[in-house]
């Protein structure tokens, strides 16, 4: 599992950009942002080095902010490597909230976040063979870069 | 009871003592203030023709415009040297007005609050956190000295700084706490969040005043606190809390009736309307030195509650106020109180009842949004929560008022607060006709 901090985003200007001074002053790196927009407001979802002080951090300063489990699954940088995963979880008819992928640096590999409705899939999935990957594999990665 | 003789008493010794207090402030505005001698003399009226409150109807009016007129001290019946103490209003509406208080006044005051806090079932041994704000406002001074003259302890924290007032919550033992209900929210949800469970404190009593709030809200602060809650009714141009008290029977704020009348007027004719009916909260002043006022419209709506009450006080109850009779919003023909919008807020999961509404035009058309508070730590991650949440908001409020509103949810925390109030209505109309 991975710690994945989810940010409420009111419609208007700098509310990105204030939610990003606010982790930069707390000195927290991301690894992953992904901004989910509505036509009335926003979601910031961040993967970090700090998801703990990340959540305290802007809870203080008075956004709404949840502390989200997600599940990260490494995969090959090819083409089909996705798709196979994908139609891997279909056939055992689990249901994907969202997902969004990043290539982590050292392995150069695809690493790809879901948010699944069924979170003793998991298992499943480790079952079948694949990687998931956890904070610290990510912490690990940053710091050696 | 804090003075059982004066809040028990029988209703024809009251007439009398309101007959007799009347026919004094009546000689004395007129000898003393010019607004009230032009005003009598308009209408053709000399002191002598009003022997008791069965005259009341004869009386002139008094509205926010005449103290605004009078600013800074025209409307005050005593030379300066008299004055210990001025408040002013709060002065969202525009200019400020002025009030002087005489020592008596004063001293009225604090009884009044201190028949409040006992019949909330307070007395000396009481340790009451006041977070009100200090200052030209009437509420933190003005329940400060009915704690002290009850002869419980006073915490005077004023307003703001919601983590510092949390530790005192904490720390101090307090019992009781005064504030506007709005908040009291705001301190109880912090309280939460810094893990200080509201329900462990020894705090038992809210007294809550200075906006208008709705038995939901009642029942919420009792829930997150673990106190009862009570309403204690006041305005800045008459004296600030305690003109009204609730009792611990929770229905209806107790008129002060020895040094206020109070009328329940039709809104559009401003004659009487029988006890139960709603009409506008209008009020004289019947022992006050500084600024006596008679018959104060105070555009604040509500009805008397007919019947005795169980506490065995005799002084009449006014239901709690349902919105004013200016700030009753008319949009697109439609009257709607702010009120109504709290109410349906507070059955809604997800949002706080911290509440905006903006009205503008779009051509001649008038537009609503109502911008709510999302509640801080709720699991939004999954974007349908928040839009099914803001759907629930805009299909309830917009079926309730019969009008479609927008609806949009803001951070929580983020609707400028001043002095723990929000400022409920936006209008943006004006001049876009």
């Amino acid at each position: 599992m991975v710690k994945q901090v989810s940010v409420f985003l009111e419609n208007a200007p700098g509310t990105l950009s204030s939610m990003a001074r606010l982790l930069a002053d707390a000195e927290i790196n991301m690894h992953v942002l992904a901004v989910a927009d509505t036509s009335e407001f926003g979601v910031a979802r961040i993967i970090c080095d700090n998801p703990v002080q990340a959540q305290s951090v802007l809870l203080d300063e008075g956004f709404s902010v949840a502390m989200t489990p997600v599940c990260g699954v490494e995969l090959s940088d090819t083409p089909g490597s996705l798709a196979d995963f994908l139609e891997f979880v279909s056939s055992h008819g689990v249901d994907i909230s969202y997902t969004y992928c990043f290539i982590e640096p050292n392995s150069g590999k695809a690493v790809n976040i879901f948010r699944l409705n069924d979170p003793s899939f998991e298992k499943t999935i480790l079952e079948a063979g694949y990687k998931i990957v956890s904070d610290e594999d990510l912490l690990t990665s940053t710091n050696e870069n | 009871m804090y003075q059982e003789q004066l809040e028990c008493m029988d209703r024809c010794s009251l007439d009398e003592l309101q007959s007799q207090r009347l026919r004094a402030v009546v000689k004395n505005v007129y000898e003393k203030v010019d607004t009230y001698r032009n005003k009598f003399d308009e209408l053709g009226i000399r002191p002598d023709d009003i022997r008791g409150i069965k005259d009341l109807g004869k009386l002139p009016f008094t509205v926010k415009d005449d103290l605004r007129k009078a600013y800074p001290y025209k409307m005050f019946a005593v030379p300066m040297k008299d004055i210990v103490r001025v408040h002013c209003s709060s002065g969202t509406t525009g200019q400020i007005s002025v009030v002087g208080y005489t020592e008596n006044d004063v001293e009225m005051w604090a009884e009044c609050v201190a028949r409040a806090l006992s019949a909330a079932g307070l007395d000396d041994r009481d340790i009451v956190h006041i977070a009100y704000g200090y200052g030209l406002f009437t509420g933190g001074l003005g329940a400060h000295y009915g704690v002290e003259k009850l002869g419980a302890a006073a915490v005077p924290v004023s307003g703001g700084n919601t983590n510092r007032q949390v530790q005192i919550l904490r720390d101090f033992g307090v019992t009781a706490i005064a504030c506007t209900p709005s908040y009291a929210l705001l301190v109880g949800e912090t309280a939460k969040e810094q893990g200080v469970d509201p329900r462990e404190l020894p705090l038992r009593v809210g007294i809550f005043g200075a906006e208008p709030w709705s038995e939901s809200m009642r029942n919420k602060l009792e829930n997150l606190f673990g106190i009862k809650a009570l309403d204690i009714y006041g305005l800045s141009e008459i004296m600030g809390p305690g003109i009204g008290y609730e009792c611990l029977e929770q229905n209806g704020l107790h008129i002060n009736e020895d040094n206020f009348i109070i009328e329940i007027l039709d809104t559009e004719t401003l004659k009487p309307v029988p006890d139960g009916e709603y009409g506008e909260v209008v009020l004289t002043t019947l022992t006050k030195e500084g600024i006596p006022l008679i018959r104060y419209r105070t555009r604040d709506v509500s009805r008397i509650i007919p019947g005795d009450c169980a506490c065995g006080r005799t002084f009449r109850r006014l239901a709690r106020i349902t919105g004013r009779s200016d700030d009753m919003l008319i949009i697109r023909g439609v009257n709607v109180y702010p009120s109504q919008i709290e109410d349906i807020l507070l059955s809604i999961e997800n949002v706080a009842p911290h509440y905006q509404i903006i009205l503008d035009k779009k051509g001649s058309m008038d537009t609503v949004e109502v911008r709510v508070e999302l509640e801080p730590g709720i699991d939004f991650d999954e974007i349908k929560t928040i839009q099914e949440t803001s759907r629930k908001v805009r299909a309830r409020i917009s079926s309730a008022l019969a009008i479609s509103i927008d609806v949009k949810i803001v951070q929580p925390k983020s609707l400028a607060r001043s002095q723990g109030k929000i400022q409920r209505v936006v209008d943006l109309r004006c001049g876009k006709e």
